[in-house]
């Protein structure tokens, strides 16, 4: 152990490989929790979709897949950034992971802005599941359902605020620490010995990104289009 | 022989973590998982008095057969304050956030867990929560049951449905936290030559508890999180009236709440195995299988859920195999119980409390392990199932088992935690009188279940009265009980005896620092170069002060 | 008056003996590892005590011989409860065929039921000793249970679907009966009562009063209003499936797949009709959701069982009109 590192060493630890195991191994066992958390999800959506098929059907036609496309681009590129910025922190390179890091942030925000877009054709279409949802008879006009399917399509919209919005939600909580991140890279903080926390958000950031790879399938592009 | 103890009167350590700093702040921003235990301790204590004043008001109204005390909206949120407030905030956080966060580091010879200011926040989740659920308690209460059945929590309670549920989403992400901090310090900071093989069993308990909590708690915060979602913003997940499935909420529930179950009890079992080893000077017999049937136990509970739906019309196929699986919990379980009893062979027993608690533990956990096996059978389920009999198998395997398990472990570690003894003779007095109300208190629910009394009842038929009576008179045994270490701990604390580093004597790390430890545990990094639980010798003298 | 303190419930239907039967054996079993552990540790602590701090006693290592034995025994015990407690739950799921038929409704804070004669009850069931009675169970709004603890039975009333129960009383008297679902406020309220009755009794009891309309009469009259003659014709020209001989029958659905049509695949069939389709027809049937009650869907289902093998009974339910 060099004294150069010992600012980052926390106390409790006996060496930065000891210090940087145990936070890999935190970030993965958060990962895990997260998997059974959306899990959770998935399998209320699979139960549903299996019982009313047609319904989830005829509701996800109604998505913009070319805009749910286009934020699945948005999005992977969005993790190449962030794997760059990593790879940058690795050399030590304090701008260049600030900048990559800052690019991921435009990209994810681009993804949450075409969100908001499309939250808000539902909301104007009265597609928010609860009391304002479309009267029977225009739910089938709409969806091109029948009148006595528009609890089910209630139960479709339902999981897709549920599901997209948690995934958001988790986005946001993401873009504050990537840009608490990119300051703090730009001040030197990381070397190549020690940059763990750029590769944990990494982890984290493509792991909200693997979520939407498989939301966005789930979702957008049921049955034929 | 007085003259020499006297020239040896130990002394309390000039420095610990303790009287490392002073005043308000020095404790809520603490980062040493010493007084972060300490936190959850003054935590869980208030929360446990305040469950059990829950409990005296259900016994009172229960001694009459009609509702005369409370109106039926209060008695129904009296049994669900109850059974959340003891639930979520006291049997699920207790030991690992108690004994848990006070040993894990000192037991594997580490500084501190691997995430010290995680493990802050998981307390201050756990307060979060607490605080959300209190404020719901108090502000016009809660009446779901801690089950929160749907429809009736999405859509028909009058009650603060959502803001408990926050509140539970809260505790729950403090046991994430937990559990993620055990398994990384368990895998990662063991002193130099602690293999696997080597850990005491208190660890690999824990280890177990932490996997269940890392891959179920987050399926209770999911679906509570969709629970709030119905309720408040009418979306459909559960509702029938638009297709949803109020039984798919339960496989939900109970996909966590049965393993959480094993989150109570793994632990309980961990400091079993450290009292019995110590109070017999025996290796725990058969240690590899005592420290397998705790996996075992976390793996299987994953696949037993639905045992708690016999009756709500799950199809019979299902029910045969939910049932099978419930019955292979019966073994490992089995094989902890007959190990423990081994161990005492041929050992060199004493009966200090600690060992009270652990024989009384293991005499209860029998009990509520065995009464567990009626409810697995099918048949039988149907009829005890929803009844007194099922509350009293819970009560026998969540309070007898879990709670016995506690207090012996607190009184196990006290001398540890505080550098000071409890008074021994009050000590035993109080063992045996929570042994005897317990039993009191719930041997009579089992008859009163089979009889067909049901749970949540607030009115009951006359018959049930006796029966209802012996168990009321048992509770006000029972909180005596619970009173009279309250009150020694308390005095302990400043006029105990001053404790050694290794009082009992026991084998393990924690007993080879200083009573109170100093903040960085040990003064110097431990080596260990024997086996676990060696009590064919003395233990060695404390040699990390 | 002492008589108030039983120490054990009394046995009036034929499925109480069985379910007794076990619970004496698992009373056994836990009474007898309890008396055995129990033992082995006083007598260990008693025998093995400490009689002098410095003792040190010699290891034992474990035994594998012990660890399997310990292991299989109660394994083999488990095996032979678990086979007892489902024969028991088969016995319990199988209603037999000759069985009276009731539909139960639980609704905060009652039970609905009606006999299939057309009597109704309201937290009261007359039955007849010595006959099977199966209980058809649903809800109008949270989840209930029917629990008879004299006839070791038990089962969730849950809205949305329907569950089936059974039992046969062997003795007359009154039973309790209790709601064992949490169910709110008044749940512990939500109590009745079982009459058993002689037969000869019962039919007494069900001859007597107003002649009541039976739910396959009130069905009947039920589809003549809503018209649902027209399409469901008697003949295979209607718009709608044929109803005759439909209950129970394995019906093919549009787009592959086949569904059972049970209670559960009718009453969806009546509230959300294009949930599932039957091969070969429009999904033009508008939704009843709100126009019938649950109870006049059992009355549907009651007609539309009825209809079971007697062609032309639909026909004939137009000629009603």
């Amino acid at each position: 152990m060099s004294n150069a590192h010992s600012s980052a060493l926390r106390h409790h630890f006996a060496n930065l490989d000891q210090q940087k195991d145990s936070s890999v191994l935190g970030m993965w066992t958060f990962i895990v929790q997260e998997i059974l958390f959306f899990g959770g999800l998935f399998l209320v959506y699979t139960i549903y979709r299996h019982e009313y098929f047609d319904v989830f059907e005829a509701c996800s036609h109604h998505l913009d897949w070319k805009l749910g496309a286009a934020n699945t681009v948005v999005l992977i590129f969005s993790s190449l950034t962030m794997a760059m910025g990593v790879h940058a922190a690795a050399l030590g390179q304090k701008k260049a992971t600030a900048a990559w890091l800052v690019l991921t942030i435009v990209l994810g925000s681009i993804f949450l802005g075409v969100k908001v877009v499309e939250y808000t054709e539902k909301f104007e279409h009265h597609l928010v599941p609860g009391p304002h949802f479309l009267p029977p008879e225009e739910a089938a006009h709409e969806l091109k359902i029948q009148p006595s399917q528009t609890g089910q399509a209630q139960l479709y919209f339902s999981l897709y605020f549920a599901m997209t919005g948690l995934h958001a939600i988790h986005m946001i909580i993401g873009i504050p620490i990537i840009l608490y991140l990119a300051w703090r890279s730009w001040h030197g903080a990381y070397t190549p010995a020690y940059h763990t926390p750029v590769e944990l958000t990494g982890l984290y950031w493509h792991f909200v990104d693997i979520v939407w790879i498989f939301l966005f399938p789930l979702l957008y592009l049921i049955g034929h289009h | 022989m007085s003259a020499v103890v006297a020239a040896r009167e130990p002394q309390l350590p000039k420095e610990h973590y303790l009287n490392a700093d002073y005043g308000v702040r020095s404790w809520l921003f603490t980062i040493d998982h010493k007084r972060i235990a300490l936190l959850y301790l003054a935590s869980v204590t208030f929360m446990f008095f305040l469950g059990g004043m829950y409990a005296a008001a259900i016994r009172l109204e229960l001694v009459t057969p009609p509702g005369d005390m409370f109106s039926s909206e209060t008695y129904n949120k009296l049994f669900t304050g109850h059974g959340v407030l003891m639930v979520f905030f006291f049997l699920i956080p207790t030991i690992p956030g108690v004994l848990g966060n006070f040993l894990i580091p000192l037991m594997i010879g580490a500084k501190d867990l691997a995430f010290p200011r995680i493990n802050l926040l998981s307390w201050y989740c756990y307060m979060a929560g607490a605080g959300f659920v209190l404020y719901a308690l108090v502000e016009g209460g809660l009446d779901t049951g801690w089950t929160f059945y749907t429809p009736y929590s999405t859509s028909f309670s009058n009650t603060n449905v959502i803001l408990a549920g926050v509140g539970i989403f809260f505790a729950g992400f403090s046991s994430i936290l937990t559990g993620l901090n055990f398994i990384v310090t368990i895998h990662k900071m063991r002193a130099p030559g602690l293999t696997w093989f080597r850990l005491p069993l208190f660890v690999w308990a824990h280890y177990a508890t932490s996997l269940i909590q890392i891959l179920g708690t987050p399926v209770i915060a999911v679906t509570i999180l969709l629970v709030a979602l119905e309720r408040g913003f009418h979306f459909g997940f559960f509702d029938p009236a638009r297709g949803g499935d109020p039984i798919l909420f339960q496989h939900l529930f109970w996909f966590y709440s049965h393993p959480a179950v094993y989150i109570m009890i793994l632990p309980a079992m961990g400091v079993i195995s450290e009292l019995v080893a110590c109070f017999s000077r025996k290796k725990i017999f058969g240690y590899g299988f005592v420290a397998g049937s705790s996996l075992a136990i976390a793996v299987l509970g994953f696949l037993v859920w639905a045992h708690h739906m016999f009756v709500s019309g799950l199809s019979v196929y299902a029910s045969l195999i939910f049932s099978a699986i419930s019955f292979l919990v019966a073994i490992p379980s089995a094989i902890k119980v007959f190990n423990w009893t081994a161990t005492l062979y041929r050992g060199s027993v004493s009966w200090q409390t600690p060992m009270l608690y652990a024989v009384g533990f293991i005499g209860l956990f029998v009990i509520g392990g065995l009464t567990g096996l009626f409810l697995a059978a099918l048949g039988l389920d149907v009829h005890v199932t929803d009844t007194y009999f099922i509350v009293a198998h819970f009560h026998y395997v969540m309070v007898g088992s879990v709670v016995m398990a506690y207090m012996g472990g607190l009184h196990f570690w006290w001398p540890k935690i505080t550098g000071r003894h409890y008074p021994e003779w009050w000590a035993r007095v109080s063992a045996v009188i929570i042994f005897v109300g317990f039993n009191l208190t719930f041997f009579p629910q089992f008859i009163l279940g089979y009889l067909g009394m049901p749970r949540r009842y607030h009115y009951y038929p006359d018959e049930f009265q006796v029966l209802n009576v012996m168990s009321s008179a048992g509770a006000s045994i029972l909180a005596v009980g619970y009173m009279i270490p309250m009150v020694y701990f308390a005095w302990s604390m400043r006029y105990g005896r001053i404790a050694t580093a290794n009082p009992w004597p026991a084998t393990g790390l924690e007993w080879q620092t200083a009573s109170p430890p100093p903040t960085e545990n040990f003064a110097v990094t431990p080596t260990v170069d024997e086996e676990v639980y060696d009590y064919t010798r003395p233990p060695k003298e404390p040699t990390f002060v | 008056m002492f008589s108030g303190f039983p120490l054990f419930p009394e046995q009036a239907s034929t499925l109480a003996l069985g379910v007794d039967g076990l619970y004496f054996f698992l009373v056994l079993v836990t009474a007898f590892f309890f008396v055995a552990i129990s033992a082995a540790l006083l007598f260990f602590s008693v025998k093995y005590r400490r009689r002098s701090p410095h003792e040190w006693p010699a290891e034992i290592h474990g035994s594998l011989m012990l660890e399997l034995a310990w292991s299989i025994v109660p394994f083999l015990i488990c095996v032979v409860i678990f086979a007892w407690g489902a024969i028991l739950f088969f016995s319990m799921n199988r209603p037999p065929d000759n069985a009276i038929e009731v539909s139960v409704v639980g609704k905060r804070w009652m039970w609905k039921l009606q006999h299939m004669t057309g009597q109704r009850e309201i937290n009261e069931l007359h039955i007849p000793v010595g006959r099977a009675v199966k209980l058809t169970l649903t809800s109008e709004d949270v989840i209930h249970s029917f629990f008879v603890p004299a006839f070791r039975v038990k089962k969730d009333a849950v809205p949305g679907r329907y569950n089936v129960m059974w039992f046969q009383a062997t003795k007359p008297g009154r039973y309790h009966l209790f709601c064992a679902e949490y169910c709110g406020t008044q749940h512990s309220r939500m109590i009745g009562e079982i009459i058993a009755m002689e037969p000869a009794d019962f039919q007494t009891w069900i001859q007597g009063g107003p002649a009541p309309e039976s739910p396959v009469a009130a069905g009947q009259k039920l589809f003549a209003e809503l018209n649902c003659i027209t399409c469901h014709r008697a003949d295979s020209q209607g718009r709608g499936p044929v109803l005759d001989g439909l209950a129970g029958s394995t019906v093919k659905l549009l787009g592959g797949g086949t569904a059972v049509a049970d209670d559960t695949y009718l009453r969806e069939s009546i509230l959300v009709p294009a949930a599932k389709i039957v091969d070969g027809y429009q999904p033009i049937m508008p939704t009843y959701q709100g126009q019938v009650s649950e109870e006049g869907v059992l009355h549907l289902l009651a007609y539309i069982q009825s209809l079971k093998g007697q062609a032309g009974a639909a026909g004939a339910a137009g000629g009603n009109k």
